[in-house]
């Protein structure tokens, strides 16, 4: 059993190419990365949006005219 | 590989390529540093993770797309051909891994490949944090990310295909010349930022009630003028990485082996060494005398001046270079103030100055400096003239900057994602996790409490 398409050193290394292991799955790789991509951003975005609607609901007027700008905003 | 000179040859440019991205990674570092300095504390945690971040999403999204983007676009397409072939950079291409070359690769991009999308790729992250820093303590990090994809993965590289490669349409007919990429990285990515801008807005208190713009200054210089000392440093790598270390530039009988520029025109080591430092000095100069001696601006105006210089630093005589460095810093800060006041931008950290303003300039500058001088080795490319430049500065800035970035934010923000609610921008980005931190230390407080309780 090997992953590999050569099995030592020894031969005649110009007939290695590459040399990752199962070669041949480049495509569904690409594929895969492509949606763990696209997954990523969507469930970023969705986790944004509500932690700062979260954060919105939790600042409300009274909390946001008791803070402390001077100090915030240096 | 099979002997000794070729094998010296292809390792040294590998391990060539390699060492700039090593120092280019700086660039990025001082970038953060940067950031984090002129945004307020409240912000500081929000600011570091937006500029953080892009490095993954820009990374993979330039493997999966962005490095065959470069050597496939160069005719358009649909300008003056079609679409060229390139299987060594498609992301499912074996010489995009782990490859020694073998019998299917007489090339040899299985050695340079994957250093010189590194070096690439660096550039790519260069052209998104010039947009982070001009956008802190506003946008939301969702929107930046694929803001940062664009211009990181897609319209920079577009720009390179076109006007930084040696067979680019450009080149080829517009004699576009931009060596250490004024406009190819600078010009496009104040303008993509300047773009984001006009729709995301200023922050709040940034303007007056009748207009008057106020200064929102850096909590802290000196993390901000440490930063933008390791961002000079990272330089040095971006203009080595410009270069190809060894061609053979002898047209016809014979070799003669040099560097050269992107195009494969003839340059040195030591001539850009020359220009780097003596337009790094004409910028500090100018900056600190416009400036009145602000450090913020100071600093900026040092790398402004290397950026105003760089279209033609492969060729200019190093004085040449400090004047242009000069002058491109004193276009740069007025016009920085002047759209301030005039359409109400609020560029946090002079980013459009500095990299749009100023690469705009650099591009422009060239066209005279360098007029009549030949584009390319190819004598049938057009050479190089202010009409051509002034052109290519024109898509640089806007059509493959300023538009993207427009349009890209238009549409987020219709979308509802692409700017924070005021309460939470009033509070700070970091409030929520303020208040966690704060909950966190009252809890371990009160355990410590509990546990003298017990002693006793």
């Amino acid at each position: 059993m090997s992953t590999g398409t050569f099995e030592n050193w020894a031969g005649n290394i110009v007939d290695i190419g590459v040399i990752y292991p199962f070669e041949g799955s480049e495509f569904v790789l690409v594929i895969a990365g492509l949606v763990f991509w696209v997954c990523w951003h969507i469930r970023q975005m969705k986790a944004e949006n509500a932690a700062l609607d979260q954060q919105v609901k939790e600042l409300s007027k009274e909390k946001l005219k008791s803070l402390d700008l001077d100090d915030l905003d240096v | 590989m099979d002997n000794e000179l070729t094998a010296l040859g292809v390792i040294f440019t590998e391990f060539y390529y390699w060492l700039t991205v090593v120092l280019m990674f700086l660039i990025h570092v001082g970038f953060c540093m940067y950031e984090v300095g002129a945004s307020r504390h409240k912000n500081h945690i929000h600011t570091l993770m937006k500029n953080t971040m892009l490095i993954p999403l820009v990374t993979i999204t330039f493997f999966f797309f962005g490095w065959w983007i470069y050597f496939a676009f160069p005719n358009g397409p649909g300008i003056i051909g079609g679409l060229n072939s390139a299987d060594w950079a498609e992301p499912w291409s074996p010489l995009m891994g782990a490859h020694l070359g073998g019998v299917e690769d007489p090339d040899g991009w299985s050695r340079i490949n994957g250093v010189f999308w590194a070096a690439f790729l660096l550039f790519s992250w260069t052209a998104a944090s010039i947009v982070s820093g001009a956008v802190i303590e506003r946008i939301r990090s969702g929107a930046f990310w694929i803001l940062a994809v664009a211009i990181g993965s897609f319209f920079w590289i577009i720009d390179a295909a076109w006007g930084w490669s040696a067979d680019g349409w450009m080149v080829q007919k517009l004699g576009y010349h931009d060596a250490y990429a004024s406009g190819v990285i600078h010009a496009i990515a104040g303008g993509f930022a300047l773009g984001v801008l006009c729709v995301l807005g200023p922050r709040i208190g940034k303007f007056a009630a009748d207009g008057t713009p106020r200064n929102i200054n850096p909590r802290n210089p000196w993390l901000v003028t440490i930063g933008l000392f390791l961002i000079y440093t990272g330089f040095w790598g971006f203009y080595v990485a410009c270069n190809i270390p060894m061609w053979d530039i002898q047209a016809g009988d014979g070799v003669f082996y040099s560097a050269t520029n992107i195009y494969l025109a003839p340059t040195t080591l030591s001539a850009i060494t020359f220009n780097f430092l003596m337009s790094l000095s004409g910028g500090l100069m100018a900056a600190y005398w416009i400036s009145k001696g602000d450090a913020f601006w100071t600093y900026s105006g040092g790398l402004a001046g290397i950026i105003a210089a760089s279209s033609g630093n492969d060729l200019y005589h190093p004085i040449q270079a400090m004047f242009i460095a000069c002058l491109g810093v004193i276009v740069a800060y007025k016009m920085h103030y002047w759209v301030e006041r005039k359409f109400k931008i609020d560029d946090a950290v002079g980013a459009v100055a500095v990299h749009g303003y100023a690469g705009f300039f650099g591009v422009v500058i060239c066209g005279f400096m360098l007029w009549g001088y030949p584009s390319s080795p190819n004598p049938e490319y057009a050479h190089i003239t202010p009409w051509g430049q002034f052109i290519g500065a024109i898509i640089m800035f806007g059509v493959l900057g300023f538009l993207p970035g427009y349009v890209i934010s238009k549409i987020l923000n219709a979308m509802g994602v692409l700017r924070i609610p005021a309460a939470v921008e009033i509070a700070g980005l970091d409030s929520h996790a303020a208040d966690e931190i704060e909950a966190d230390r009252l809890a371990v407080i009160e355990s410590e409490r509990a546990e003298i309780q017990s002693l006793n």
